[in-house]
């Protein structure tokens, strides 16, 4: 395993907007986390990258095992010698994630400079190789420009480029797409695939898109407010969700010929952190609930095909 | 507009038409500074008397003052003086509070609280008031101004850097680049301070005419350059004794001082336009 999160907990201050989080990314791997906004994905970016602290929030407990070193008990000294050189971050809006008055080469540049050593030419050199390879016609020309300049596709590869600058060995891309137009979204989903699988990089997926994640994902992990609903590979989990919650993010994916009007949504709204319900946190709005759903917390269990699920009352009613 | 996209920001500035106007003046006012030994045939400190209050004519452009020293000649030499104590203050001014400002704007906490008080407490002053004692302080002269001046224009600096460092470390390409393993340092010089830097320089730009107003206050207080030296406060001061009897003394001063202080303030606008770099064109 590249990279193993067992048993993650995050508090900020006294709230606790994620527990008992585990999954794992292999080498050529692409893992999808899923979930609607508040589950708490991007927290898990940010406990991954050590980043926590700027929000003000600290790991309490779990271990976060990267290539068999625990990230969460490092200090930050030793964690930045890992940002960007072994683990990279590519971050949810494109528009705002690179610098505005610096040339987008530069911006490329500085990551094999700053974390390989080197010299400005040879930098240079394999930024322009970076861009062709993510197919950015005239990559020279880009080079010059500043963000502004170019379109968000573009601008969605150049920070792609820049993660993959310090040819790091995972891939944390939070909602990689999110920002882009649909037409492109596919373009990048399917770059970041072939990245992924001709480097033997390991991808940590982030998004609410289950459509993405059906596209590239060998791995998924759903997660609802804060605690992980079921993690399974992605074929079993499109073909039997187990999970009420999976299956209704599921039904929410449009398809080629769906009647107008038969696209679901999810009736109601993830709670906060605040105001998270007793016993199975998905109880008030799933189909499914019981009386025992509102009491008691649905144990994580593992499957015994793979994965793990947490439902007391599960599709198809198997445990595997 | 379409312009050469090769320009520098003050390039493009002159290019534009008030643009141009306002920093061919300064341009024509700097040289005629650092020519004026060539390019008048008096002496700004031998006094005449016999020639003493001449009207303006053809031997003496501008006139004469009471000591019948020509006006012209000592306008250029004042020119001199006024705006090199005045760009040095600015520039003092800028380097010392952007680094103030962009610490306290980035550190935040304890240093950030001291230097912001500090900076307040400058800040509810008048300028002239923090330049006026601190030249008490000093003394007179150019030096005492020069440091007055930067002092006194410190604060509007430091809190320009800090506010602007503080919007811009809340940007994602800052976490982005702290997440890909870039240093302090790194993000401080690379993204904060250039980004934080074009309204500064544009500030600063404006805040130098501010402080040629400041600087011929204090000489005309007679705490500026000290006698023989002209200075375009100091001329004043002395032609304000004698308005009725040769206006020319005060007025021309008064004008060298207005026709810069307006061409700074038109360049810099203009600057304004030209320095966003999200107003250039887009390229091929």
């Amino acid at each position: 395993m590249l990279l193993s999160v067992e048993d993650l907990s995050v508090h900020i201050g006294v709230i606790n907007p994620l527990s008992d989080l585990s999954f794992g990314v292999d080498r050529g791997q692409i893992l999808g986390l899923v979930g609607e906004s508040g589950s708490g994905k991007s927290l898990t970016a940010m406990a991954v990258m050590g980043l926590l602290p700027l929000i003000g929030g600290r790991i309490s407990a779990g271990r976060i095992l990267f290539d068999g070193t625990d990230l969460a008990k490092l200090p930050e000294a030793a964690l930045r010698g890992y940002r960007g050189r072994r683990i990279a971050l590519v971050t949810q809006n494109p528009m705002t994630a690179l610098d505005p008055v610096v040339r987008v080469g530069r911006q490329v540049d500085v990551m094999g400079r700053m974390h390989l050593g080197l010299s400005a030419d040879e930098a240079r050199r394999r930024t322009i190789e970076l861009l062709t390879r993510l197919r950015i016609p005239e990559a020279q020309a880009v080079c010059e420009a500043y963000p502004h300049q170019l379109s968000g596709g573009m601008k969605q590869r150049i920070v792609i480029a820049i993660a993959l600058a310090g040819e790091p060995d995972l891939i944390v891309a939070d909602e990689p797409t999110t920002a882009l137009d649909v037409t492109v979204q596919a373009q990048i989903i399917h770059l970041l695939g072939e990245l992924v699988r001709d480097r033997g990089l390991g991808m940590l997926l982030i998004t609410h898109d289950m459509g993405v994640v059906a596209q590239v994902c060998d791995q998924v992990a759903v997660l609802y407010a804060g605690r992980l609903a079921e993690s399974r590979p992605a074929e079993a989990l499109f073909e039997h969700p187990l999970h009420p919650y999976t299956s209704a993010l599921i039904g929410c994916i449009p398809r080629d010929g769906m009647a107008p009007g038969s696209l679901h949504g999810i009736a109601g709204a993830v709670p906060s952190v605040a105001r998270y319900p007793a016993g199975c946190r998905f109880h008030p709005r799933c189909p499914r609930a019981g009386e025992i759903c509102a009491r008691q917390t649905p144990e994580l269990t593992e499957l015994t095909g793979a994965g793990r699920l947490a439902c007391h009352f599960p599709l198809e009613g198997t445990h595997g | 507009m379409s312009l050469p996209r090769s320009l520098s920001p003050l390039g493009r500035a002159m290019a534009t038409p008030l643009g141009g106007l306002a920093g061919g003046w300064l341009i024509l006012v700097i040289l005629a500074a650092v020519l004026a030994p060539v390019l008048t045939p008096y002496d700004y400190d031998i006094q005449n008397l016999p020639q003493s209050f001449r009207a303006p004519d053809a031997e003496h452009w501008l006139g004469t003052d009471e000591f019948g020293r020509d006006l012209l000649t000592r306008i250029l030499f004042g020119a001199r003086t006024s705006l090199s104590v005045a760009v040095t203050s600015i520039l003092i001014s800028v380097a010392a509070g952007m680094i103030l400002g962009a610490l306290a704007g980035y550190l935040g906490g304890r240093f950030d609280r001291i230097v912001t008080t500090l900076v307040d407490l400058t800040w509810s002053f008048p300028e002239i008031l923090v330049a006026l004692i601190l030249v008490a302080i000093i003394g007179p002269g150019a030096t005492g101004t020069m440091v007055a001046i930067a002092v006194a224009y410190l604060a509007q600096f430091t809190r320009l850097t800090r506010a602007q460092v503080m919007a811009i470390r809340a940007e994602t390409y800052v976490e982005a680049a702290r997440s890909l393993g870039a240093s302090d340092a790194h993000i401080l010089i690379r993204h904060l301070i250039p980004n934080a830097l074009a309204p500064v320089l544009v500030t600063a730009m404006l805040s130098t005419g501010d402080a040629i107003i400041l600087e011929a206050t204090l000489g005309f207080f007679g705490l500026g350059a000290q006698p023989p030296v002209p200075s375009w406060g100091s001329m004043m001061s002395s032609g304000s004794a004698l308005l009725f009897k040769a206006p020319w003394i005060i007025i021309f001063p008064g004008l060298a001082v207005a026709a810069a202080v307006i061409a700074i303030n038109v360049f810099g606008g203009a600057l304004i336009a030209a320095l966003d770099v999200r107003s250039r064109p887009r390229e091929g």
